[in-house]
């Protein structure tokens, strides 16, 4: 049980959403936007989080859009994970988000909740990160849209009350080959030792990892690193990883040391493809 | 635009039936269906998504009910353990022995039942990945999936009213 009171709205429009979320806040309420409920419910439960009132965001239109429009790819933000890989539409993004949480759970989180959520591994960013997809995000000011690359820095920069609206990925990339691979510690259910995703474009292989470092990331120094032809498998994998951009986790799931180990095996079976 | 402050009057379709409930927004639907409604099938366990004994159906697709609000099922179908009646599943979970002490079995059989209904001919990778949405603590495992096994592949449509298909959801 949740033990304390918030409000419940649901708007049917964007700028309703917004304006509420600026209303509310100046009364105070602390509001926060609401997707699939996961993160807010259970972190509620435990009183590490509080809130005056939550703005459900699964009635507004642009954020449930969801196919194919022209040559991109639209995936609004209230779409569930459970949605987008029963869908087929984008394998990566669907074989990725599979293996997150439980089947189950993944009819309730939606995948700007994924993104925007205090949970480190954000493993849903990893196939959006490769393919270069577009973040449209709405706030007091309207709407603007940027490259994932330039608001994802581990986390999404926002500023206070704008909301991921949706994400528009250019079609070419849905159906490139891709790899991935998650690893856990015991379960197949359960949060990633290391979780690698790749792609291979015009011959280059493209890469994004979660629960190496305490942020999920790509980093082209490691791709330029592993598309190096002329060197072995073996100096391709130890120059990439030189390159590492933060420091490598060390927890309950595994040592550095063992990341760093599963982290070279993968990266092994990502050159063969 | 609905919204629901403090607590407030709602009106949620389970098992068939309308049914009016006072709650509080914060209230999770399981929390609802067992205090407010007296629908006790649906168990708490974790209250936090891991274990799966609050599973119920929402327009034939199962959730965890503790990480759902009761405001948030408004409009939808909610289908608990008590809606189906004599389901082929449970029937086959009772063939197979697909329980011991019982806690997470409404849970297990509103999961299997989704299954049975929404892919009627899953092979065994899909049936694992939406087992692996439940725990047992007493490993009844073999059992449950040998129950799953009878039942599938024979179809198994009846106790949910309206599986929404992802495209319209
Ligand atoms: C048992 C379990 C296991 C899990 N395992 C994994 C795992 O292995 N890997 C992994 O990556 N994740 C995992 N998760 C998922 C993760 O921890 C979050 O629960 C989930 O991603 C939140 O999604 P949601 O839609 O429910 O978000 P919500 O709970 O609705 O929101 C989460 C946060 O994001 C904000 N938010 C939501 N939508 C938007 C939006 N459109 N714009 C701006 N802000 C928004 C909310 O205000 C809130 O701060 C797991 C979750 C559970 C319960
Ligand atoms: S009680 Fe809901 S998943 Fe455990
Ligand atoms: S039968 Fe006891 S927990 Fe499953």
């Amino acid at each position: 049980m949740i033990p304390f009171d918030f409000d419940y709205y649901k708007p049917d429009t964007l700028l309703e959403a917004i304006d509420l979320f600026q209303d509310l806040s100046e009364q105070g309420k602390m509001p926060m936007y609401y997707g699939g409920g996961t993160e807010i419910i259970s972190m509620a439960r435990a009183n590490s989080i509080y809130t005056g009132a939550v703005i459900d965001i699964k009635g507004i239109p642009e954020c449930c859009e969801f196919g194919f429009s022209g040559s991109n790819l639209v995936i609004g933000s209230a779409i569930t994970l459970t949605k987008i890989v029963e869908s087929g539409l984008f394998p990566m993004l669907g074989i990725t988000i599979g293996r997150i949480a439980d089947h189950t759970i993944q009819g309730k989180i939606t995948l700007g909740g994924n993104l925007a959520g205090t949970v480190i591994y954000r493993e849903s960013v990893l196939p959006l990160l490769i393919s270069e997809s577009q973040v449209v995000i709405a706030g007091n000011y309207g709407t603007r849209q940027a490259p994932i690359s330039e608001l994802f820095d581990g986390r999404m920069r926002r500023e206070p009350g704008e909301l991921i609206v949706k994400l528009i990925i250019d079609s070419t990339y849905t159906n490139l080959p891709f790899f991935h691979r998650k690893t856990t510690k015991i379960d197949k259910i359960d949060y990633p030792l290391v979780t690698v995703v790749a792609m291979k474009k015009d011959d280059r292989i493209l890469a994004g990892f979660s629960g190496l470092c305490d942020h999920p990331f790509r980093s082209i120094e490691m791709e330029d690193s592993l598309n190096e032809k002329g060197l072995t498998r073996e100096v391709r994998i130890k120059n990439a990883m030189s390159h590492i951009p933060a420091p490598v986790q060390e927890d309950i799931h595994g040592s550095g040391n063992y990341r760093r180990f599963v982290l070279n095996n993968i990266l092994m079976d990502v050159l063969k493809m | 635009m609905m919204q629901l402050c403090g607590t407030d009057t709602i009106e949620l379709e389970v098992n068939g039936e309308k049914r009016k409930v006072t709650v509080r927004a914060a209230d999770t639907l399981l929390h609802t269906l067992r205090e407010k409604l007296g629908l006790t099938g649906a168990k708490p366990g974790c209250e936090n998504g891991d274990c799966g004994a609050c599973t119920v159906l929402l327009d034939g697709w199962p959730i965890k009910s503790c990480l759902m609000l009761a405001a948030e099922a408004v409009g939808h179908s909610i289908t608990t353990i008590e809606g189906l009646k004599n389901a082929p599943m449970q029937k086959a979970f009772f063939e197979n022995w697909g329980f011991q002490c019982g806690f997470c079995t409404s849970g297990f059989i509103m999961t299997c039942h989704a299954l049975a209904t929404i892919h009627p001919g899953a092979d065994d990778d899909t049936m694992a990945d939406w087992l692996q949405s439940n725990i047992c603590r007493c490993t009844s495992y073999e059992e449950i999936q040998n129950a799953v096994k009878q039942v599938l592949g024979k179809g198994d449509s009846s106790g949910v009213q309206g599986v929404v298909s992802m495209k319209e959801k």
